[in-house]
């Protein structure tokens, strides 16, 4: 029905009317489902498989996943990769977000001078590879230029100073600082436009009513962000779950020391490719990455049921 | 009003993080242009008459691979934006327009890939792609980088061609316009800011990404230039003039490029995600 209404709309015949419509629509509907939907099926299809010496595969259905999280020699990498990960989200959430949001904050204030400067100027490491900026930070944090060490000498900090890439309880926090400093650029950039999207009327009330600048921010514009803060959670979730060009640029497909930056990403890389320490597994690694894809749902799913859905029960 | 006090904490603040944010870029930039012993001994002075050098430069252009790499990089991330303006318009604008029977399942099916990310195929990838002979080519990236990016831009144009008044359509319509042309003479030049915007954000994680290169086009002399750099520290590591000189090489016309459309690129940024 619907279909010949537009039809006569458009004033053609039906074939003509599924030519222009192919035609549109075929080019970006083939190329996404043979190189994103399809690749993405058939690895969640391959998790379900065993590969033998010689390549022959048979079917194992949830074998594979029994195998990465009970079996002694998968579990433990998966498990540890699993842990660091969320340490690197957590890192991300308690200081990126903050640190982005105080930034915004200020940014968004009226009648401030120089403000396109500052933002512009603020969102530039966001730009650049995170290879290049892996690298720059090791050549920064490297005790033979000393740069880093100069710094801490200068403000009366030195006692600080360690190789930190290379000791097991600093390299996590260290690279998950690095890739702060490199991607506080985006939560700055989406919660400032979002502030500025509130009417001045709201704050110009507030203040008459008595509330400083500071309770104007917590108490009016503050909630009013609140879906601006679970986009940009979410966004963080997405990313740091599928992250992996900073650890690989910076410590190796091997994550040291002793594996304790590996994250899921690079184990996945791994375990798919083989590394001096074991053969490619293509089955495994296809597991692995249906592993993250439902992590990354999980997220999705929160967000989308739980975070969205309050944020609209609380706004008007 | 805020008193004189707050105003010059404000700025400090603000001044203190762009320090922060750009210093390590500065020092970089800068050193790539100085003396062995000038790098170590005074890291933090500009080059000056004394200390001024090229060398590092030098080394990083004459292993000659660089500019291919460029070209590469350039070839892939223009391919990219070309196929996902293109293709991804023409999409947007049969979602926006025909009221057909699946449009609605169509774009939900499309817009999967906004947020599921297209790493996460990887292993078919690899095989889809050595199936078709195309390891080491840059048309396998092109092609899945178009893939990767496709649902964003179907997304944004669809709702920009939605903007476009609906009479102007009707009335050439009434001329006896073809779709093709319509879509072609009518609507594909009015998109044309919006294309500008999706380009820009397009841009670059295509030309940063190091996953992809290193899984589809690892050598060969195909390599984008943020994995040919990588392959190049790799080499040099302990050549801190090179080092240097190849990080700014890859810095500089990014931020080249950024100075002059970060107003696009943020608008981009924006507009994708807010809704």
């Amino acid at each position: 029905m619907a279909d010949n209404q537009q039809i006569e709309m458009v004033g053609m015949n039906r074939s003509a009317y599924l030519r222009v419509l192919a035609f549109f629509l075929a080019p970006a509907v083939l190329i996404y489902t043979l190189f994103s939907v399809y690749p993405l099926l058939a690895t969640i299809f391959d998790s379900l498989y065993l590969r033998h010496e010689g390549g022959a595969l048979t079917f194992n259905g949830l074998g594979n996943f029994q195998t990465l999280l009970t079996d002694e020699t998968w579990s433990k990498p998966f498990w540890n990769a699993l842990r660091n990960n969320l340490i690197f989200f957590i890192i991300h959430m308690c200081v990126q977000n903050p640190v982005g949001l105080a930034l915004a904050a200020l940014l968004s204030l009226k009648q401030l001078a120089f403000r396109n400067t500052y933002r512009t100027l603020i969102f530039m490491p966001t730009m650049l590879s995170v290879v290049i900026i892996g690298f720059i930070w090791q050549l920064i944090l490297s005790p033979l230029w000393g740069i880093w060490k100069m710094g801490l000498n200068a403000v009366g900090l030195g006692v600080l100073f360690g190789p930190y890439l290379g000791q097991e309880h600093t390299a996590l926090i260290t690279i998950s600082l690095i890739s702060v400093w490199q991607f506080v650029g985006i939560p700055m950039i989406l919660i400032y436009t979002a502030l500025l999207a509130i009417p001045d009327e709201l704050v110009d009330a507030a203040t008459v009513d008595g509330l400083n600048q500071w309770q104007a921010f917590f108490h009016v514009k503050l909630p009013l962000i609140w879906p601006t803060i679970g986009l940009v959670s979410v966004l963080t979730f997405v990313a740091n779950f599928n992250a992996f060009d900073l650890i690989y640029a910076m410590q190796g497909a091997l994550a040291g020391p002793n594996f304790s930056t590996d994250i899921m990403g690079t184990l996945f890389y791994r375990t798919f490719f083989g590394n001096q320490l074991q053969l490619g597994d293509p089955t495994m690694g296809s597991t692995i990455a249906t592993m993250m894809f439902v992590i990354i749902l999980m997220g999705l799913l929160v967000y989308l049921y739980v975070i969205q859905r309050r944020i609209q029960r609380y706004s008007f | 009003m805020r008193s004189r006090f707050s105003t010059i904490a404000i700025h400090a603040v603000l001044l203190g993080y762009t320090a922060l944010a750009l210093f390590p870029i500065i020092l970089v930039v800068m050193n790539s242009m100085k003396m062995k012993r000038a790098i170590f001994l005074s890291p933090l002075t500009p080059p000056g008459p004394a200390s001024f050098d090229l060398i590092g430069y030098h080394r990083v252009f004459s292993d000659g691979a660089i500019g291919t790499y460029y070209m590469n990089s350039i070839i892939v991330t223009l391919g990219t934006i070309f196929f996902t303006l293109l293709f991804g318009a023409m999409a947007g604008f049969a979602l926006s327009e025909y009221k057909f029977r699946f449009n609605k399942l169509l774009g939900l099916y499309l817009s999967i890939g906004i947020m599921v990310p297209i790493r996460l195929g990887s292993v078919a990838i690899i095989s889809l792609v050595s199936g078709m002979n195309m390891i080491n080519t840059l048309s396998a990236l092109i092609c899945v980088y178009v893939a990767q990016n496709l649902p964003l831009a179907v997304f944004i144009l669809s709702e920009f061609v939605h903007q476009i008044p609906k009479d102007l359509r009707e009335a050439a319509r009434c001329d006896g316009l073809s779709e093709y042309n319509i879509f072609f003479h009518i609507i594909l030049p009015l998109l044309r800011p919006a294309m500008a915007t999706v380009a820009v954000f397009t841009m670059i994680p295509v030309w940063n990404d190091l996953w992809f290169p290193l899984l589809l086009a690892p050598s060969g002399g195909k390599q984008t230039i943020t994995l040919g750099v990588q392959q190049f520290l790799g080499q040099y590591v302990t050549d801190w003039n090179a080092v240097l000189a190849a990080l700014s090489t890859a810095i500089i016309p990014v931020l080249i490029f950024y100075v002059l459309f970060s107003r696009q690129l943020i608008r981009g940024l924006t507009s994708g995600a807010v809704k």
